[in-house]
């Protein structure tokens, strides 16, 4: 803290990028040992070297094999990419309204959302289970989608709400005084301005659906609609003497690609997001 | 005069345009949210009512309170409770120390900003049961650096203490860049001539951290309190994937999944999802009571 107004001399610049190195190998380890171990042999697994003495693709051929895995990957990929349209949508009419529109109501609909954001998921988990048994709902997509979109809502409207609040609102005064409605102002001018704040929520509500684990273990029952995380913790060896360590960290790494991809590309806009949502919500 | 009516009613039909256009795009995100939420948390007061286990569906029946009487007199409800509360509190004094100090880095580092922000991402991104896995290896005897290096002869998760520790860890790992993040944000706001002047005036760096800084992020701090301890207390990821809620380690969302898909007894396990439901909304009543009503939402209406 007290280095934080000084200029940068060497002994300040070494201290900081100490510090730096600190969080970064705090953060980095756990991935980088479970990518270790998924590159392992089974014969080197329990050797406790980060990095292998022998290298094998053997982990990823296994959980490739299988329908086990790879329908699991589908069912993620869609359901986290449906799950993200529809809430980024819906957020996003939502967040218009209230950053722009002035209407009785719009506290009620940021207190809802507000104590959704807050809501104990796992109190849905049982009564959810009998109401998708009923409505056929149980095991498919549709019955992750629904949950997914819900508990994504409330940040799809605060953030959508939070850059809408940035926007240079006088264009779309200008395109109502030229004969566009308010909906052609929102489409033609607005929306390609806010596009930013768009792409910021969908990361944010793809990387929540990706993640999920509690419904996905519980509103499901078979392939045709469990998820990545799940599938990977019910791997079990091909044969009850076979450990399944290694394929549970090759998937393990499959499925954490998106992230560190969305991590690398999209940074800046994740940590906004985040920030601005927290603030201004 | 007319063209002052005429503009008059012109405002008033805008007026009610604009409140027709305001319900019409925020309806179904309300109505999606009411209709997956609180209908079934309804549901799952009429269902706690009852006995019924699907394995006995023809034993269904009203039967009153008697469901949060068994709840409320077993010892493995109180235990998890008790696991969620020592979880939920310690992670997140952890998380409240070291996040603040994250914040600091990533909001003040002279060199490689952006990539203490990137790595600091890294744990807020990836999946929770990826990260449990690891945590799982590293501390199992044989695959695990962490095993053979603290407790070379021991299975610490296999030991209630040990493992409640390393549970506390993962979840400290997995969400103190979020934490961070939020303080972050505070910390953009506290205004840097403050800081300079306090510093000129002779304030140390812990005074200048109480008096200028903690004031000027209280509201920070607060969302970034309560939203980290509402999500603690629903811990359910790396418990089910570090010790699947052996040795007295369930948390109450693992005892309510071991009910639901070991049990199959929806009449328990809604009583229970309706005890934790009233835990989460007195603990957030509590939250704002003790913290004010610098809730997060209150300033809405003002912002505007």
């Amino acid at each position: 803290m007290g280095a934080g107004f000084g200029e940068a001399t060497p002994a300040r610049r070494w201290r900081w990028g100490l510090l730096d190195l600190a969080v970064i190998a705090f953060a980095l380890i756990p991935v980088l040992w479970i990518a270790s171990l998924s590159f392992k042999t089974t014969a080197t697994l329990t050797d406790g070297r980060l990095i292998p003495a022998e290298w094998t693709l053997e982990n990823y051929q296994s959980i490739f094999d299988t329908s086990q895995f790879t329908r699991a990957l589908v069912n993620s990929i869609g359901i986290a990419l449906i799950s993200t349209a529809i809430a980024v949508v819906l957020g996003m009419l939502a967040a218009y309204a209230v950053a722009r529109l002035d209407f009785p109501g719009k506290r009620a609909l940021i207190g809802v959302s507000l104590l959704i954001a807050m809501f104990p998921q796992v109190s849905l988990v049982s009564p959810l289970f009998d109401i998708e048994r009923r409505l056929g709902l149980f095991d498919t997509w549709p019955g992750l989608i629904l949950p997914y979109i819900t508990f994504a809502l409330p940040l799809a409207i605060y953030t959508q709400s939070a850059f809408f609040r940035q926007i240079p609102w006088d264009l779309e005064k200008a395109a109502k005084m030229d004969g566009a409605t308010q909906a052609q102002a929102f489409r033609r001018v607005i929306a390609p301005l806010a596009a930013p704040g768009v792409v910021t929520t969908a990361i944010l509500v793809f990387i929540f659906a990706w993640n999920d684990f509690l419904f996905a273990v519980t509103l499901t029952s078979t392939e045709r609609s469990r998820t990545a995380p799940v599938a990977l913790s019910f791997f079990t060896g091909d044969s009850q003497f076979e450990d399944p360590t290694g394929s549970i960290s090759a998937a393990a790494v499959v499925i954490t690609i998106p992230i560190i991809i969305f991590v690398l590309l999209f940074q800046r806009r994740i940590v906004s997001g985040l920030t601005s949502g927290a603030v201004k919500g | 005069m007319t063209v002052l009516q005429e503009g008059r009613r012109q405002l008033s039909e805008g007026k009610r345009a604009e409140r027709r256009l305001g319900w019409l795009l925020c309806a179904p995100a309300a109505v999606v949210m009411v209709a997956v939420t609180g209908w079934p948390i309804i549901y799952s007061v009429w269902l706690s009512l009852q006995r019924y286990d699907l394995r006995f569906p023809a034993e269904r029946e009203f039967i009153g309170l008697s469901n949060y009487a068994a709840v409320l007199s077993n010892g493995f409800w109180w235990n998890a409770f008790g696991v969620t509360m020592l979880i939920t509190v310690v992670s997140v004094a952890v998380e409240f120390v070291l996040g603040f100090a994250l914040a600091l880095v990533m909001h003040r580092t002279l060199v490689g900003r952006g990539l203490v922000r990137t790595s600091a991402l890294i744990p807020y991104g990836i999946v929770t049961v990826v990260a449990a896995f690891s945590w799982r290896y590293a501390w199992t005897p044989g695959t695990g650096y962490l095993a053979n290096l603290v407790t070379p002869d021991g299975a610490p998760l296999t030991e209630r203490a040990s493992a409640l520790g390393i549970i506390i860890v993962a979840e400290i790992w997995k969400t103190t860049p979020f934490m961070a993040l939020l303080l972050m944000a505070g910390l953009a706001l506290v205004p840097e001539d403050l800081l300079k002047a306090a510093a000129v005036d002779g304030a140390g760096a812990w005074q200048r951290f109480r008096s200028v800084m903690l004031p000027v992020m209280k509201p920070a701090i607060l969302v970034a309190l309560l939203f980290r301890t509402l999500d603690a207390f629903r811990i359910f990821d790396n418990i089910f994937v570090l010790t699947a809620g052996a040795n007295e380690t369930s948390s109450v969302s693992m005892l309510t999944y071991n009910n639901l898909i070991k049990g199959l007894n929806l009449g328990i396990g809604s009583t229970l999802s309706v005890l934790i439901f009233i835990a989460v909304a007195i603990i957030a009543f509590i939250f704002v009571r003790l913290f004010g009503t610098a809730a997060p939402g209150s300033a809405e209406e003002g912002r505007r």
